[in-house]
Order: structure tokens, then C-alpha cells, then sequence
């Protein structure tokens, strides 16, 4: 087995083993996007009856927001961890393997990933049992999954960047409100050409969150939509590359093993 | 295996911002060797324990560990050594045996070599029993232990220990010490161990370096160390407090006056008798003594010597 691999696998075993020895760290990423949907879905209902608003179910809206929500979970979980272990020496035990830095990243980031993908897998079978059909087909449902965990590897690249750079556990969990700041203010809630507030307009179209909501729910209630899915696709990729080329320089900094 | 290569320190410098934590530091452990590295909190041990590992770049000066230049050759200095540094950084989370397979596997091991080393590192530590149980309810000493395991997978021929013991009860200080020894005696693995504990220095090092704000103000070996400070020091406690200028007269003919508690008398002795003699004389002259003791200059006292201050009990901020 090619030494790179071997060395990312058995990182992600230990982060993924980590994480589901913490019941916090799987209950709360798994229940808690699933009630805002619930809540959300039944509350905020009446905005299918805005004139131009794209589908009759809300629920079918929103489901999007549980898997957005949820890799924010899982990389907070992540880049907790990862703090967390630079605080203890933990980091300082696996530099002095030959275990290459990038190794710890990408792990890491596998456990995030391994995360996310089952709690995609239940909220997916929560929402269709609850009756929402995908108009992009079997086919979309499988791309919705891979976008989800393309956004997932996004948010969990950004947890892992804050980590490295902070050091702390607890730095990372700091973070955690401005994160949820980028979701709230996205088009989570509204198309962008339905919200009133023209400050709040511009701030969700200048949010790249709002494009991976819009990718993401594009295949549910649209069908095939291929500028919201390149959009969605592009700001995802591009979001992980950013957030990976600004870990591998905070990794730099802190591995400063010769 | 013993190596033909140990330590060897030139001119090792680091600092950070305004603080020189180490100063050009040489020294040179021998292949096989245990080297105790003492000092008070804050003095450099772990800074310098840190270069040695490759974790922290030195400012200037280097180091060459099993041959290899811990600036220049890092990736083939981590091969070679093993380490535990201060606090056992462990998982709470994962169980001994699944540190020792991501350890294991981290340094190349084969699935089977895994399995293999693992059994024989829980058994060697005395973990089997606790090898499935989540270290987060191990206590003090047996993560020590399986932190030492750790350091142990891949078969280092250097050992780098810093403080291994801080904090242990003396049941496990003794068992981490006795396989410390065992290691250094039978398969030759050279050690590395800092501490700020003497007794832990006086125990298991073959030689002792003593670092104070980051430079190395003694070396050699424990008994080398307090030959160089001087000769023991005789205490006598008259039965009969008005006895005790009498005492100290009779105790003056074998050596100079030194501190004593009250009470007591004490010489340092010239070499013109031992503690029979003094015994002799002060029941020659009919003085009752409550307590005769010889006091042998202790690690604590080159310490003291060295540095002008008492090492245990050093209230220097932590590094």
C-alpha cells in the first residue's frame, strides 16, 4: 500500500474513532439540524405562498440547510480534535513519526468526511420519508451526496486551517458563532431574489454559503441546473482549495519539525 | 542493539524573541548510556529536549544523534529515536492497544509486526490487562507506561525521556526506573532523561549534565559530581545541650565548622579521621551523644554548589 495512503487512513481511523466515542459529537451533529428542519419546515411554511417562490414544499427548501449545518458540526468536531491534540503534545507525538504533515491534514479531514456522510446518509432518509422527492432523480440524489461532502470537506478544511492556527481546542469552538453567522446570512431561508432587505440581499449573494445551499437544493426542487450546480461545485472546490492552501501554511508554521 | 552513534552536542543555541532559553550548550552521551539532565523548571531541558527530537529548529549550533545532524537530517534523527515527552500525550479516547496500532503503523510496522509488538510492549509495561480499556481511565502511572510503549514501537536505539517520572507515585517512579535501566542494560538503548528530581538523576543516570538558565554548569558522573563539591560532613547532638562547646572542640580536631542545626554541632571532615574517630574521642572526653551522623554530599549539594540555590522545590515559572 502506497505509504501516503497507508498513513492517511490510519489518521482518519483515529479521528473517526475519536468522534464516535463522544456521544456529544454525534448526537448533537445528527438531532440538531434535523429539529431546525422540522421547526423551520412547519414555521416558515407560508413563504411558499410569496409569489415566485420555487416549490410548494418548504421541507423540500430547507432539507439543504441540515446537510450545510451539519458539516459545520462535523468540522467544528474536527478542528476541535486537532486543537486539542496540539494542546496536549499529541500533534508533537505523531510529528516525530514519519508520518508527512499534509498526512495529519487530509486525515483528519477523511474522519470529518466519514462523519459527514452518515449524518447526509440520515438526514437523506429523513427527508424522504417526510415525503420530499428529488426532481433531479436517483442520479441527483447521488450528486447532491457527493456535493454535500465536497461543502463538508470545505467547512472541515476550514475547522482544521483554525486549529492549526490557533493551537487550541477551545479557539476553535470560539469560531463556531461566526461560522453559523455565514449560514444564517445566505439564502437559507429565502431565494435571494425574495429577500426583502436589500443589505441582506447583497450580503447572501456575496456569501459563498448561499451557492452551496442553492446547488444543493437546486437538485431537489429544480431538476438539473447546471449554473447552480457549477456555482455550487466551483464555490465548494474552490472554498476547500483556499482553506487548504491557508492549513498547509498555518501547518508549516506549526510543524516546525526540520 | 547498541549504536556506535550516541549524542553529540555542539554549541547548541535556541531563542525566542527576547529570552535565550538555551545558550550554547555541549555535551556528548555515549552509546548505551544513560545521561540525566537536570535542572530547575524553566531551565532549558525541554527546549533542548525538543531540538535534539527535531521538533524545534535550533537558532544556531547542532547536534548529531545517532549519527545523524538533527538540522540537516531530521527525518533520519526520527527514525532513529524515540521519545516521551512531559505529559503523556495520549488519546483518552482510544484504548493502549490502538495507540500501539496507529503508532505502529505510523512507523511502517506490517499488520502482523503490529500485533506482535504491540503484545510484547503491554506485557513489558504491564498493560496487558488494561490494553482494551480507554486510557481515559488509566491513572497517572500507567499512561507513563504505555507512553514509554509508544516510544519503544519502531525499536529506537536513542531514548529521549523528559521528566518521565513528574508526578507519579514512588510505586510507579520505581517500576518506570527499573525498565528505564533495563533498557539502557540489555538491549542498549542510549537515553536521554531530563528531570528535576536528584534522586531520579542519583538512581538511573550514568552521567548527570546540570543546566541553569539555559547552560550546563556541571557534568559527569553522580559521584564525580559530589567529589567536586567536597567531603562529607559530620553531625553530633550532645546528650546535655551544656555539652556542646565540648562537642564542637573535639569534632574541630577533624575538620572545619559548618552550618547545624540547633543543638547540634557539625565539621566538615579534613581527611584526618572518619566517623569511628570522632565516635572515639567524644567518648573518650565522657560526651553523651543523642544522634552521630555522616552526611555524604548528595547531588543536592553540587546542586546547591553549582547554581547557589536548592533544586526540589524551585519556584522558577514552568517552562
Amino acid at each position: 500500500m502506497n505509504v501516503a495512503v497507508r498513513d492517511v487512513g490510519l489518521i482518519a481511523w483515529r479521528s473517526s474513532r475519536r468522534t464516535m466515542r463522544q456521544p456529544a459529537a454525534v448526537i448533537v451533529p445528527l438531532i440538531f439540524p434535523l429539529i431546525l428542519l422540522a421547526v423551520n419546515s412547519n414555521g416558515l411554511k407560508a413563504a411558499t405562498h410569496l409569489p415566485g417562490f420555487p416549490t410548494k414544499s418548504f421541507l423540500a427548501f430547507f432539507l439543504p440547510f441540515a446537510f450545510i449545518q451539519g458539516a459545520l458540526f462535523a468540522a467544528m468536531t474536527a478542528g476541535t480534535d486537532l486543537g486539542r491534540d496540539i494542546d496536549t503534545g499529541f500533534f508533537n507525538r505523531l510529528a516525530l513519526t514519519p508520518l508527512r504533515g499534509l498526512g495529519i491534514v487530509v486525515g483528519q479531514l477523511g474522519g470529518a468526511l466519514s462523519q459527514a456522510l452518515l449524518q447526509a446518509i440520515a438526514y437523506l432518509t429523513v427527508g424522504l420519508a417526510l415525503g420530499v422527492r428529488f426532481e433531479s432523480g436517483v442520479a441527483g440524489v447521488f450528486v447532491f451526496l457527493v456535493l454535500a461532502l465536497v461543502i463538508a470537506a470545505a467547512w472541515g478544511t476550514v475547522g482544521i486551517w483554525i486549529a492549526l492556527r490557533t493551537g487550541s481546542g477551545e479557539a476553535v469552538q470560539a469560531q463556531f458563532p461566526i461560522l453559523f453567522f455565514f449560514i444564517i446570512v445566505s439564502s437559507m431561508n429565502l431565494p435571494r431574489n425574495l429577500i426583502e432587505a436589500h443589505w441582506f440581499q447583497v450580503a447572501a449573494t456575496l456569501n459563498p454559503v448561499s451557492y452551496m445551499i442553492e446547488g444543493l437544493r437546486s437538485l431537489v426542487i429544480e431538476g438539473w441546473n447546471a449554473e447552480a450546480l457549477a456555482l455550487g461545485f466551483g464555490v465548494s472546490v474552490a472554498a476547500v482549495a483556499v482553506a487548504m492552501g491557508l492549513a498547509s501554511i498555518a501547518l508549516r508554521k506549526r510543524m516546525t519539525r526540520t | 542493539m547498541a549504536d556506535e552513534h550516541g549524542i553529540e552536542v555542539w554549541s547548541l543555541v535556541r531563542e525566542f524573541k527576547d529570552v535565550k532559553a538555551v545558550q550554547g550548550i555541549n555535551l556528548r552521551v555515549e552509546p548505551g548510556e544513560i545521561y540525566g539532565f537536570l535542572g530547575p523548571n524553566g531551565a532549558g531541558k525541554s527546549t533542548t529536549i525538543h531540538m535534539l527530537t527535531t521538533l524545534l529548529p535550533p537558532t544556531s549550533g547542532t547536534a548529531f544523534v545517532a549519527g545523524h545532524d538533527i538540522v540537516k537530517e531530521g527525518p533520519s534523527v526520527r527514525g532513529a529515536i524515540g521519545a516521551a515527552l512531559q505529559e503523556a500525550a495520549l488519546d483518552p479516547y482510544l484504548t493502549a492497544r490502538e495507540h500501539l496500532r496507529l503508532q505502529s503503523g505510523l512507523h511502517g510496522l506490517n499488520k502482523r509486526e503490529r500485533e506482535e509488538r504491540s503484545v510484547e510492549l503491554l506485557s513489558r509495561v504491564g498493560l496487558t490487562g488494561a490494553a482494551d480499556r480507554k486510557v481515559q481511565t488509566y491513572s497517572g502511572g500507567m499512561k507513563r507506561r504505555l507512553d514509554l510503549a509508544l516510544a519503544l514501537v519502531h525499536r529506537p536505539r536513542i531514548l529521549f525521556l523528559d521528566e518521565p517520572t513528574t508526578g507519579l507515585d514512588p510505586q510507579s517512579r520505581n517500576a518506570l526506573w527499573a525498565e528505564v535501566a533495563r533498557l539502557a542494560r540489555d538491549e542498549g538503548v542510549t537515553v536521554f532523561l531530563t528531570t528535576q528530581y536528584l534522586e531520579e538523576a542519583d538512581v538511573l543516570a550514568d552521567r548527570v549534565g546540570i543546566i541553569d538558565h539555559g547552560k550546563i554548569v556541571a557534568e559527569g558522573t553522580p559521584d564525580e559530581l559530589k567529589a567536586t563539591i567536597g567531603r562529607p560532613t559530620v553531625v553530633a547532638t550532645p546528650k546535655d545541650v551544656a555539652q556542646l562547646g565540648a562537642a564542637t572542640a573535639i569534632l574541630e580536631r577533624f575538620g572545619e565548622p559548618t552550618r547545624a542545626a540547633p543543638g547540634a554541632t557539625a565539621v566538615m571532615l579534613n581527611g584526618k579521621g572518619d566517623l569511628a574517630d570522632v565516635l572515639r574521642a567524644l567518648d573518650g572526653e565522657g560526651i553523651l551523644v543523642d544522634d552521630l551522623r555522616l552526611h555524604a554530599p548528595s547531588l543536592d549539594d553540587v546542586f546547591l554548589a553549582k547554581t547557589g540555590r536548592m533544586l526540589e522545590g524551585d519556584e522558577e515559572p514552568a517552562e
